[in-house]
């Protein structure tokens, strides 16, 4: 299990309960990546989540059996409130995670300097897309991998990896996030809660669904309606940014930000290794375990095949897609919509 | 921009079990109910520390093709799982309603809840964090509740699973977007 030498196709995998996680690490998961019950991560759900006992027996589970575990602490501490962050970094070094996802510089810096040993990676939250902000937090804290965010091509990611002294973690398969993450504050303008600080998209407690006689299904995210979907349409996650709204140049309803769509790059594979892409991410830690066991399974064959020299013949995955649409998004075009 | 469902769902197995439990009036259900509530609660005490303040919530549980709803409120003191007719639903605060197999292959760890809703072969209403907290509670626990509470009834409990979970086989999401 060394982490000392560059990664070569990775597969980093959701964990969001202890179940979760032994179900990932016996479908195939490299490593595992989890958070801790509050607001130091960016899956800050009710009933999700780990204790640090829950942790300590699953950072067992997985080195026992050959898999990582990387600790998200991919939020941003608010004014006061550092030492949650601070002690969540402690409470897992001392757990012995194999390294830390993070966003805030603060805490990056306090990982850094108390527990130099480990490893940090640069979550999507962070939001560095280019070698310059990149290459800042290689030099100022030592970060050994940078997720990159869902906006570039395979050809940019080419070129940013011979500019950068890090590995390269993309995603691969789930949500298609497009916003500028870290930076994006719909939740915190409808709800008051913040997802960069309080760790939460769209809190359960501010969703409503509401089914209309005609069998049609309203979702409502505080005191808005974001989005109606007919009696045999599918649905997607009740996120501002995947909402449908009236505009007086689209009087018909439209999808302002992006749609219901999930990424899946399953036909990408081997161009993401060719460009320099060291580990693939699959999102998901508020999926259940059914999700995990047939994504990471699936992906886990993939990568064996390629690995190998050989094609992989990737099982279709239409089924867990949000809105069931899935798309290779910006890895294939900038035009994707 | 969204997609209808472009094909039928296919034939079902497994009919036989599901019009036997349809059949059975729901006071007949209550003494089977009640210990697989417990059993499950003693097996996996987990589940209400992850369920929080919703432990004294009552959630309804809506099988749409069957002629009865499950009521549960899971008190850890006295947890309680009782049928009622479809016209005599409790007060809740919460209601998850789908056909039987679609309900029973989520407890049998059999599907994702998350597709499951994008199909709108799921549907919610009520208090969402309440939905979403048993639903981690739930998924946490370790091999599946429907077996767990299969084997309380030996190996009749054992068959008529087997039944159902060859007819539930159609839900998971390996077979398809539009399997049920």
């Amino acid at each position: 299990m060394p982490f000392d030498e560059p990664a070569i196709a990775e597969l980093v995998c959701p964990a969001g309960t202890p179940a979760a996680l032994r179900t990932a690490v016996d479908a195939g998961a490299d490593a595992v990546y989890c958070g801790f019950q509050n607001e130091t991560n960016a899956r800050n759900f009710p009933g999700l989540n780990f204790t640090p006992e829950e942790l300590e027996a699953s950072v067992a589970y997985a080195h026992d059996r050959g898999a990582k575990v990387l600790l998200a602490l991919n939020t941003y501490p608010p004014a006061g409130r550092f030492a949650l962050w601070r002690d969540a970094a402690d409470t897992g070094a001392r757990l012995g995670v194999d390294a830390f996802i993070v966003a805030d510089i603060g805490v990056a810096a306090h990982i850094a300097r108390a527990h130099p040993g480990k490893r940090l990676h640069l979550s999507v939250q962070a939001a560095a897309s280019s070698p310059e902000a990149i290459r800042y937090y290689c030099n100022e804290f030592g970060v050994r991998r940078v997720v990159l965010p869902r906006i570039l091509t395979i050809p940019e990611i080419r070129k940013i990896k011979r500019e950068i002294p890090c590995e390269i973690e993309t995603f691969i398969f789930g949500n298609h996030g497009l916003m500028v993450e870290g930076r994006c504050s719909l939740t915190n303008y409808a709800t008051g809660c913040s997802t960069n600080m309080d760790g939460v998209c769209s809190p359960a407690a501010d969703v409503e669904y509401a089914r209309e006689e005609d069998g049609s299904l309203s979702t409502r995210l505080g005191a808005f309606t974001i989005d109606r979907f007919g009696p045999g349409d599918t649905a997607g996650y009740p996120t501002i940014c995947k909402g449908r709204y009236l505009a007086p140049a689209r009087p018909e309803g439209y999808y302002a930000f992006e749609e219901p769509v999930s990424l899946n790059l399953s036909q990408l594979l081997p161009e993401l290794i060719d460009a320099g892409v060291n580990a693939f991410k699959i999102e998901g830690r508020q999926r259940s375990r059914s999700y995990i066991r047939t994504v990471v399974s699936t992906f886990r064959d993939a990568v064996d095949d390629i690995r190998a020299g050989v094609l992989p013949d990737m099982a279709d995955l239409l089924a867990l897609t949000e809105g069931q649409k899935q798309t290779q998004g910006a890895f294939e075009t900038k035009k994707w919509r | 921009m969204t997609m209808a469902h472009p094909t039928p769902p296919p034939p079902r197995q497994g009919g036989l079990a599901l019009r036997l439990i349809g059949v059975v009036p729901p006071v007949l259900m209550q003494p089977a109910l009640g210990r697989i509530v417990r059993r499950i609660a003693a097996l996996h005490p987990s589940i209400f520390q992850r369920l929080g303040d919703c432990r004294s919530a009552t959630f309804v549980i809506e099988p749409r093709d069957m002629g009865f709803a499950l009521v549960l409120r899971p008190d850890p003191a006295n947890p309680q799982l009782r049928a009622v007719k479809r016209d005599a639903i409790p007060d809740h605060r919460a209601r998850i309603s789908g056909d039987f197999l679609t309900l029973l292959a989520l407890v049998d760890a059999g599907a994702d809840g998350d597709a499951l809703f994008f199909s709108r072969d799921l549907t919610v209403s009520g208090d969402t964090e309440a939905v979403v907290r048993l639903r981690n509670a739930l998924d946490d626990v370790e091999g599946s509740i429907a077996g767990d509470a299969a084997a309380l009834f030996g190996p009749p409990g054992q068959f008529l699973l087997s039944r159902l979970r060859d007819a539930a086989a159609n839900v998971t999401p390996k077979e398809g977007p539009h399997a049920i």
